[in-house]
């Protein structure tokens, strides 16, 4: 660890906490119906949008109606990102004759992008046309990250409305968050991206001769435009198979921090946005704060493991001093792609500027123990907030227990109702992450596909379960998971670990909009200081990761003892 | 449920039209106007003849040119489909070698090019990233120590003094980002293109 490498983590941090106000204040006004600077120009075009869906702007949905209006958007967006799968070969846009693609795979690309999960079974430049990515892919990323913020806003109305009986209007979410925040912000990030050296043509892949005569094919597309919506929406499916490690996806050291920042930022924006729902923006700092301790905790972790580099080939006579390189890029070294793996996996993004598979045993179980929790440091746009809340009302749930009393949050009553769906929502994860990897682990189809063996082989089949159901997306990525047995029981993982929490998360937003304020007295846990901040990350730690030890125990911790014996596999 | 059939509908169109069509042939039609090289991926030529990208490491193997990093990439087996063949900086399908830390494929792999590179420079001590391979397989660069290692092979293969050769090496390390950002590092293409050109 160098001086050099806490200042570039330290920059990181101040720029994200200085956008978290602005940003917040701008997703507020999306919230809230406001105005904004962009509404002179874009409102024609949202009014449009509402026209010919024949959406009225002012009538509100109640809980049911959103989640249905939201479900039944989905479903149409699976049948559209399906279809256009199927039928690659017979689109245009394919310069370098991409084939066809099989029905799981497309099937669990569909899925995976509609989930905002954007687990890839495939390499990007070796499977899907032009046309794909743009109707297909890009499409799914705009949409998902937007119905995330939007169900986060509704989630928010839960708390910031008294006696009320609607959480807000699914299409006006989705189409104002859109229209005044992913697309400008996307238009912005792409120039730079381009200007930094991410290709963006129509043109086929480059075929040139080296300097040493050989033939090399470079891939190349419309990169940038997927690039910016791949991070800011926190999707991370890449347009090529090595993904931001790539040098058209990440070419510089100064692209790779903004992809960083790009990851972050809304999520960040969003806890801001909740303290401003709710009227204290105190509210929303206790929660970027329990969020930043865990991601503090998290790159420390990874820069240490993998900063100390492999003992293994140090013994062999190489100069370790740069640190673990297997599977990182010269221009990131160890500092950047710790933190980018830290970041990418707090929030479920996925997209890697080095090889997660790769890196020492304690560095690849911090991106575990990330996704393990539920994805809620900051998380995906808006899933990170809903997530991280529905922790919160088991923290003053606990606090409640204690000093006997019904807990309330922000002048809530929590009650059973609330309870049962937060636990609903908390404990499907781990049943699904499990679950699936025992199948996996056991099933000729599951161990067929690993690369791996020994511990390192467990934790790569973990590895694709956590990521698939914390809709996250990186992998160990030596897993050939294209096949029918992979493709299928991923997809179904995505699908609960997506669904399961939303439909909860809005259950409780109803009911919670619904009830009458209760004053804030003496008994009141406050919710907007330190102690509330350590009982979350408690709560967080004791109930979202201790479940997983056993498992870490077989996978990561085991290989790290066989590592410090020499033992290899 | 039927009331939402429409929005649901229209706005999926809607918004393909949007995002998916016109938000990245717009992006495409301004990247090219503005930045066209970078747009079309930052292709190198001489002579008239474009031998690469910039930002797209290559497959070096001669004495006397300096070496990128192993990669990992692959391409399909000619022979039979269904597998694959290793084949450095194959740019049309980037990969890491996805080895763990406790792999034995990783250590043998490592034991045999730690043997290569003593031949060439027994003096000197290996850099790690010049025995690893990158995450995209196609990484163009190398460590500043990675490309002064390579020194002596190449000025022995070129016939040129080892201070000339290392002179060039230093004028082509990039520096940390405003002395603050990513590290410190060697264009691999860009260093051995240089090279060519000495004596001309």
């Amino acid at each position: 660890m160098t001086f050099n490498g806490w200042i570039q983590i330290a920059l990181f941090c101040a720029i994200v906490i200085a956008m978290t106000r602005p940003l917040g204040g701008f997703l507020t006004s999306l919230a809230t119906g406001g105005r904004n600077f962009l509404s002179p120009v874009l409102g024609g075009v949202e009014r449009g949008v509402y026209t010919l869906c024949g959406v009225r702007a002012g009538d509100e949905q109640g809980w049911v109606g959103y989640a249905t209006a939201m479900l039944i958007f989905k479903v149409m967006g699976f049948l559209l990102a399906y279809g256009v799968l199927r039928a690659q070969t017979l689109l245009p846009l394919n310069p370098d004759g991409q084939g066809a693609i099989t029905p799981d795979l497309a099937y669990n690309t569909a899925i995976s992008f509609l989930t905002n999960t954007n687990w890839q079974s495939y390499g990007g430049e070796s499977t899907m046309s032009y046309a794909t990515q743009m109707v297909a892919l890009t499409v799914q990323n705009f949409m998902s990250a937007a119905a995330g913020i939007a169900i986060a806003m509704a989630f928010v109305r839960g708390f910031s409305r008294r006696s009320a009986k609607s959480i807000g209007n699914f299409w006006v979410d989705l189409t104002r968050v859109t229209l005044y925040a992913l697309i400008p912000l996307c238009v912005v990030v792409t120039l730079f991206l381009v200007w930094q050296g991410v290709p963006q043509t129509l043109g086929g892949a480059v075929e040139v001769t080296t300097l040493e005569g050989a033939k090399q094919i470079i891939a190349v597309g419309p990169v940038a435009s997927q690039e910016a919506i791949k991070m800011l929406g926190t999707n991370g499916g890449g347009f090529f198979n090595a993904n931001s490690a790539h040098p058209f996806e990440n070419p510089t050291a100064l692209v790779d921090m903004v992809q960083m920042i790009s990851i972050f930022s809304l999520g960040a924006a969003l806890t801001n946005m909740f303290g401003r729902m709710v009227g204290s923006e105190r509210q929303g700092w206790a929660i970027f704060a329990a969020m930043g301790l865990l991601f503090l905790a998290g790159v420390t972790v990874t820069y240490w493991a993998e900063a100390a580099g492999n003992p293994v080939l140090t013994a062999l006579g190489v100069d370790g001093g740069m640190g673990n390189m297997e599977g990182k890029e010269v221009r990131f070294g160890i500092v950047q792609s710790a933190l980018f793996t830290t970041v990418t996996t707090d929030a479920s993004c996925g997209a890697v500027n080095s090889m997660i598979e790769s890196f020492m045993p304690l560095g690849g179980m911090v991106a575990m123990v990330n996704m393990m929790l539920g994805e809620l440091i900051f998380g995906g746009v808006g899933s990170g907030l809903y997530g991280f809340l529905l922790f919160a009302i088991v923290a003053v749930f606990v606090a409640g227990l204690m000093v006997g009393r019904t807990p309330e949050f922000l002048g809530k009553k929590i009650e059973a109702k609330e309870i049962k769906m937060t636990m609903l929502a908390i404990l499907c994860l781990p049943l699904v992450m499990l679950g699936f990897t025992a199948i996996a682990v056991v099933v000729e189809a599951g161990t067929s596909a690993l690369s791996a063996s020994g511990p390192h082989g467990f934790s790569e089949a973990l590895y694709a379960y956590v990521s698939a159901a914390a809709n996250n997306g990186s992998a160990f990525a030596g897993v050939s998971a294209n096949a029918p047995f992979w493709n299928t029981t991923l997809g179904i993982g995505m699908m609960i670990g997506r669904f399961f929490v939303i439909i909860p998360a809005l259950a409780i937003a109803g009911s919670m909009a619904a009830k009458k304020a209760v004053p804030p007295s003496a008994g009141t846990f406050p919710t907007d200081g330190p102690m509330f901040v350590g009982l979350a990350i408690g709560v967080i730690l004791i109930v979202g990761g201790l479940t997983f030890f056993p498992a870490l125990a077989l996978g990561p911790i085991v290989e790290h003892l066989a590592l410090a014996a020499g033992q290899l596999f | 449920m039927i009331t939402h059939l429409r929005p649901a509908l229209v706005m999926i169109v809607l918004m393909t039209i949007i995002t998916g069509l016109a938000y990245p042939l717009a992006m495409t039609g301004l990247a090219g106007a503005l930045f066209p090289h970078q747009a079309a991926g930052s292709l190198v030529q001489r002579d008239n003849k474009v031998i690469g990208s910039s930002l797209i490491g290559q497959n070096f193997s001669g004495a006397s040119y300096f070496h990128s990093r192993p990669s990992a990439t692959t391409a399909p087996d000619p022979s039979d489909s269904a597998k694959t063949v290793a084949a450095p900086y194959n740019a049309a399908n980037s990969s890491g070698s996805n080895l763990g830390p406790t792999a034995k494929a990783l250590v043998e792999r490592v034991k045999d090019d730690v043997v290569k590179l003593k031949l060439e420079n027994p003096e000197g001590v290996v850099p790690v990233d010049l025995v690893t391979t990158s995450g995209s397989g196609l990484d163009p660069d190398v460590s500043p120590r990675a490309a002064m290692f390579q020194v002596p092979r190449v000025a022995r293969a070129r016939g040129l003094p080892e201070a000339t050769v290392a002179a060039l090496v230093t004028a082509h390390t990039q520096g940390r980002l405003l002395g603050l950002l990513g590290e410190p590092r060697v264009n691999v293409l860009a260093l051995n293109l240089a090279l060519d050109d000495i004596g001309k």
